[in-house]
């Protein structure tokens, strides 16, 4: 698998690493948010050494979280600038939800609807952070007048509830997408798959049509 | 407190019904502020009842002591020097848990059982389901639990709940030497407060009357006071205190929606997998590349 000229790198075993570090915290602080968010999910608190180890270890895992989750945004923004043919293509994405990709523009290294939930995290995770701050109890929370604690919890738990909904979206994509979650896993895809799914970036990585 | 208690209406993050077989009367604390001297006779008495002991703190040259509530000081009288059509008064109130018909506290608390309401309207603490996230903080209209230093679990008045239970009224009232604190069924201090007030007017306070707010369902602590129009001049008492609309939503409809929406999504996923089967690549490329295999 090493330098396969049949194959091309598409996630380097450094990014692959954080992404993981990413989805690993994101899984633990999704099931132990959503414990405090809903009582029908507070047993889920169990998976943590019950509700007072959940309470103390959710916003350290969120400071792993958006650290690497901050390394994921500075290492990927440039390549998620979206273009007029990523516009293309998602005026188009309801064609390819329906399984036909004929229609759709070529895309690089990420296409539209890729991007389109790049910046999307990066706005939920944005406000998770500054409002998971303020309602840090142990530590920052008595900084703050009880309207912006209140606000903050209001916001922390929408930005949950959207970030949790994009990434079922994201994984099932990476699922419905044959091969993607290899990519993320091994690092390397086939030049059919590139071709398929991203030609753009695959021209740009091989120079040619092969 | 944990008590084996049968005469629960409500638990926080319960979905469905609490043990409330026996029925009580509901009870209420009447704080006749007119009457306060200011002596802090109701502190003493509920630190002794309680066994709490706050650390010695340090003197803010007012009478304030300590100058707010604490895991410790479950109640603290707070004095006001304000000046109204009387000239100077000093306005003395006993702050701690309003015990609200609709606590933000019980609203908020994530932890199963962690706050309780009786049928005798008191809201208590059950501190050994607390986890220490603080939102019953954020929750309450009132700033009233504190979240102890010590062991990352709130407190706050349990309007001596494990007094009352045992048909003996709150420590507070038990103490007070001027009588302006006084304690019974709900119906008797409301019947107590319309004479007083009925006297206060005689007296030429006019605008005295009953603090029992309606924006949380009315309270089982309540208060008479010389200006009931003006409330905020008693050290910041709310004049209509509600759950925000930020808790509301927060706790209230977002919580179902968000559950139901998120299940959506997942259904949705699945649902497209099996009608539209996966994204695979095109026969025709894979020729292209057939070298590959």
């Amino acid at each position: 698998m090493k330098n396969d000229p049949k194959r091309i790198l598409r996630y380097t075993p450094i990014e692959r690493a954080n992404h993981w570090l990413s989805a690993l915290t994101f899984i633990l602080l999704a099931l132990s948010g959503l414990a405090f968010f809903h009582p029908a999910f507070y047993p889920l608190t169990q998976l943590f050494g019950g509700g007072v180890w959940a309470r103390i270890l959710h916003p350290f895992i969120g400071v792993v979280m958006a650290l690497s989750f901050g390394i994921m945004f500075f290492h990927y923004r440039r390549d998620n600038g979206i273009t007029a043919a990523d516009r293309e293509w998602l005026g188009h994405v309801r064609e390819m939800v329906d399984g036909d990709d004929r229609n759709m523009p070529e895309a690089g290294k990420f296409n539209g609807g890729q991007k389109l939930l790049f910046w999307l995290l990066v706005a939920s995770m944005v406000l998770l952070i500054l409002s998971g701050i303020v309602i840090w109890r142990a530590y920052f929370t008595f900084l703050f007048p009880a309207w912006i604690i209140r606000l903050s919890s209001v916001v922390h738990a929408v930005a949950a509830t959207v970030m949790i909904a994009l990434i079922i979206f994201h994984i099932y994509a990476a699922i419905w997408t044959r091969e993607s979650m290899d990519a993320m896993l091994y690092g390397w895809v086939r030049r059919a798959w590139a071709k398929q799914h991203h030609p753009a970036w695959f021209r740009q990585i091989t120079g040619g049509d092969r | 407190m944990a008590l084996q208690s049968l005469d629960i209406i409500r638990r926080s993050a319960t979905t469905t019904p609490s043990p409330g077989q026996r029925k009580t009367p509901e009870v209420a604390k009447l704080i006749d502020v007119t009457k306060c001297i200011g002596c802090k006779a109701c502190q003493v008495a509920c630190m002794e009842w309680n066994d709490t002991r706050d650390r010695i703190g340090t003197n803010h040259g007012v009478l304030d002591n300590p100058v707010d509530l604490t895991a410790d000081s479950w109640t603290v009288m707070r004095f006001a020097e304000v000046v109204t059509e009387r000239g100077l008064e000093w306005l003395i109130r006993k702050d701690g848990c309003m015990h609200c018909a609709d606590p933000g506290c019980l609203k908020a608390c994530p932890a199963p059982g962690a706050v309780v309401q009786y049928a005798s309207g008191i809201v208590d603490f059950h501190e050994e389901n607390c986890i220490g996230c603080g939102y019953c903080i954020t929750g309450c209209p009132f700033n009233i639990p504190r979240l102890s230093p010590k062991d990352s679990k709130v407190y706050k008045c349990t309007l001596c709940s494990d007094r009352v239970v045992a048909g003996v009224e709150p420590a507070c009232a038990k103490t007070c030497p001027t009588g302006a604190i006084v304690f019974g069924t709900k119906e008797d201090m409301l019947r107590h407060a319309e004479e007083r007030i009925g006297e206060l007017k005689e007296r030429g306070f006019a605008r005295a009357g009953l603090y029992d707010p309606k924006g949380v369902g009315g309270t089982h602590v309540m208060y008479v006071l010389h200006h009931a129009d003006k409330p905020e001049l008693y050290s910041g008492l709310p004049k209509d205190p509600a759950i925000g609309p930020a808790v509301e939503l927060w706790k209230g409809a977002a919580k179902p929606l968000a559950a139901l929406g998120l299940a959506l999504v997942g259904a949705g996923a699945f649902f497209h997998y099996v009608t539209k089967g996966p994204n695979e690549v095109s026969g025709e490329i894979e020729k292209e590349f057939d070298d590959e295999k």
